[in-house]
């Protein structure tokens, strides 16, 4: 028996026997269809004409005057149809699934952008749609438990665990395990077994083949650095895995700090994470001496996760990537920085990444060029932010 | 084990572990085997009574060196054989050698390791070989004929046979195809087998040995009585109760094969 699926030490098919069979069919499927002619050009055509690629690179001038170091460019994710990058992977993944003969997708939901995401591509490829989502991010991300509904998706609140985005995913994973048979689990992030981290990561690769194009027009070079933000890693890995060969290119990847490093309250699984199997893959988690697993922490739904795809978890080993943190009230800052200064609402997850520039840009050269994955839009955070703003008598 | 035997699951911590020793010795008179799980704040490939236990064991503080120190007592007065069940985190956090060490001085039996499947077991088995601990692997209806063949090769206790798809928990009754996969594993395994997930009656026991299953491996039928009375006389009655009426159904069932 050979292992598959590894990146350096990380990753592999850590699953329950019941889930090999389901796990290989999707592997098969998968490898035939990533070089089949018709299946690409199929998923161009919708990414195209239904969700609206490309999406800009903006060049921030306000924000890089104000910063006064490195030109700031911002890659419009959150200009995507369903406003963050999560339909980039959804329409693959649907198609995929609807390939596979399958007539049901499943997710599991944070902040609710990749539950709105898969609900769209459902609607859209006629699948039936469910929708699991911890307890609490559901009254926190009302807008989008209601978007999710509007489209026909059943959203499925879950009572376990810390009823938030992990026992979500365990939630998705016993309900695959009895139905996988009709069934494809449409995870939402570079996370899982074997082969879901490659599958995602290569739907999501073409928002850095973008700026590869996009930065050579505008500039004629290529940036010096990259940054992300980092929940479980998909937008982050989806700008960064066009440059992994161009070593001159930084790649930086922006974990939650939450209330601080030092504090229990974060969701920075590598820095401050052990190895660990959860979720089918060895990766970096949070956990105690025993090995359970410990909430994660953020002011942003989407980054509350207690671990990071296993990539990630190799490309910081390995020292090609570098993992970085801003905390709640840094991104709150950059969340009022950039609405200000760009007249650009971002999404909380994004406005950690938006933080790292704001507290680096300024000791870099002029000539230096950054490019920030704006990895959604910030509507669905507004009313987070309107209450803290409230409470601090803003 | 010769004769057909019921394998008793407990949550070890649950909801105490002083709980769980007194348990423990009611289930023993009528199990072949004991498998005590050890409980993980994730566990995918449980249901809804088996992840409530593990709570209830985490939240009282529960840690893994106390499932050792509870099968270290059971050792005392029992010889009947302990598998430990848990998920491959707890393992890998302590590394699977010192947990090997650990589960084997405290007198375990085998382990199970519900998340870990073959291709990623190589060095658990190679670990557990060393230090002679037992090793069981799960198989699924769906489970392709060679990877059956290997996993009964990779069990040195018994192969696990999951009844059906999805997770533990107790059903009403069995489907045609957990019969049929019994049936195949009896003519492609040359180890033991034992059939889990699902079974709480007499009944159920009863069918599936008849079927040819050397074992029956009952798990949430036995949560849920600790559930409903705690750490008290009546859940023992009610754990006592519910074994004979198992290992019962077994007896009949062995009768109705061999007839």
């Amino acid at each position: 028996m050979t292992c598959e699926g590894y990146f350096g030490e990380f990753g592999g098919q850590y699953i329950p026997e019941v889930l090999m069979p389901a796990i290989d069919e999707l592997k098969e499927a998968y490898s035939e269809l990533k070089d089949d002619e018709e299946f690409q050009n199929e998923l161009s055509y919708y990414l195209k004409n239904y969700a609206g690629r490309e999406t800009p690179l903006y060049y921030a001038e306000n924000l890089t005057k104000k910063l006064g170091g490195a030109k700031i460019y911002l890659k419009r994710e959150d200009l995507l149809h369903g406003g963050a990058h999560k339909t980039n992977n959804t329409i693959g993944q649907a198609l995929l699934a609807k390939r596979m003969g399958k007539t049901r997708i499943i997710a599991e939901t944070g902040a609710g952008q990749h539950g709105v995401g898969t609900s769209m591509a459902g609607a859209l490829f006629g699948l039936e749609t469910e929708i699991f989502m911890g307890r609490l991010d559901t009254e926190r991300q009302q807008p989008n438990v209601f978007r999710m509904k509007l489209l026909g998706a059943k959203v499925t609140p879950v009572d376990t665990g810390s009823k938030v985005l992990k026992d979500a995913v365990n939630e998705a994973m016993r309900n695959w395990t009895a139905t996988f048979e009709n069934t494809h689990y449409l995870i939402g992030t570079v996370m899982g077994p074997h082969p879901f981290p490659t599958i995602v990561r290569d739907f999501q690769s073409v928002i850095g083949k973008e700026v590869k194009k996009q930065i050579m027009e505008q500039e004629g070079r290529l940036p010096d650095h990259l940054v992300a933000c980092i929940g479980g890693g998909s937008n982050a890995l989806g700008l960064f895995h066009a440059f992994i060969q161009d070593k001159d290119v930084r790649m930086v990847g922006i974990e939650a700090a939450g209330k601080g490093l030092n504090t229990s309250l974060h969701g920075a699984s590598i820095s401050k994470g052990k190895k660990g199997v959860l979720h089918g893959m060895l990766s970096y988690f949070l956990q105690d001496e025993d090995g359970q697993i410990e909430e994660a922490y953020s002011i942003s739904a989407g980054l509350d996760y207690p671990g990071i795809g296993p990539e990630h978890a190799y490309l910081h080993d390995s020292g090609r990537a570098e993992y970085a943190s801003a905390t709640d009230d840094q991104a709150l800052n950059a969340f009022m920085e950039l609405t200000r200064s760009e007249g650009i609402i971002p999404a909380l997850e994004s406005s950690h990444a938006v933080a790292y520039a704001i507290e680096n840009a300024g000791n870099m050269d002029k000539d230096e060029i950054m490019v920030i994955n704006l990895s959604g839009r910030g509507d669905k955070d507004l009313n987070t932010v309107i209450d803290i703003m409230q409470k601090r008598g803003m | 084990m010769n004769k057909p035997v019921l394998v008793s699951f407990l949550v070890s911590g649950d909801p105490n572990p002083d709980a769980t020793l007194k348990f423990m010795k009611a289930l023993d008179k009528y199990s072949g085997v004991i498998e005590l799980g050890i409980p993980f704040s994730d566990p995918v490939a449980d249901g809804p009574t088996i992840q409530a236990a593990d709570v209830r064991a985490l939240s009282n503080g529960f840690k893994i060196a106390k499932s050792f120190e509870v099968l270290k007592e059971f050792r005392k007065e029992s010889d009947t054989p302990v598998i430990l069940m848990t998920y491959y985190n707890p393992v890998f956090k302590r590394g699977i050698e010192t947990f090997v060490m650990q589960a084997k001085e405290a007198g375990a039996n085998g382990l199970i390791i519900v998340d870990l499947p073959l291709q990623e077991a190589t060095e658990y088995r190679e670990i557990c070989k060393k230090h002679e601990m037992g090793t069981v692997f799960l198989a699924a209806p769906n489970t392709p004929e060679e990877r059956l063949k290997i996993s009964d090769e990779a069990s040195t206790e018994f192969l696990y046979l999951i009844s059906t798809f999805g997770i533990t928990g107790a059903r009403e009754s069995f489907e045609q195809m957990t019969f049929d996969f019994i049936k195949r594993a009896r003519t492609t395994c040359k180890g033991k087998i034992c059939v889990g997930f699902g079974i709480s009656k007499g009944s159920h026991a009863e069918s599936l040995i008849e079927q040819g299953a050397d074992g029956v491996i009952v798990g949430s039928a036995f949560v849920d009585i600790i559930k409903n009375y705690g750490d008290s006389e009546e859940a023992l009655v009610k754990l006592e109760e519910l074994a004979k009426e198992l290992s019962e159904g077994i007896e009949k069932g062995y009768e109705k094969r061999n007839k």
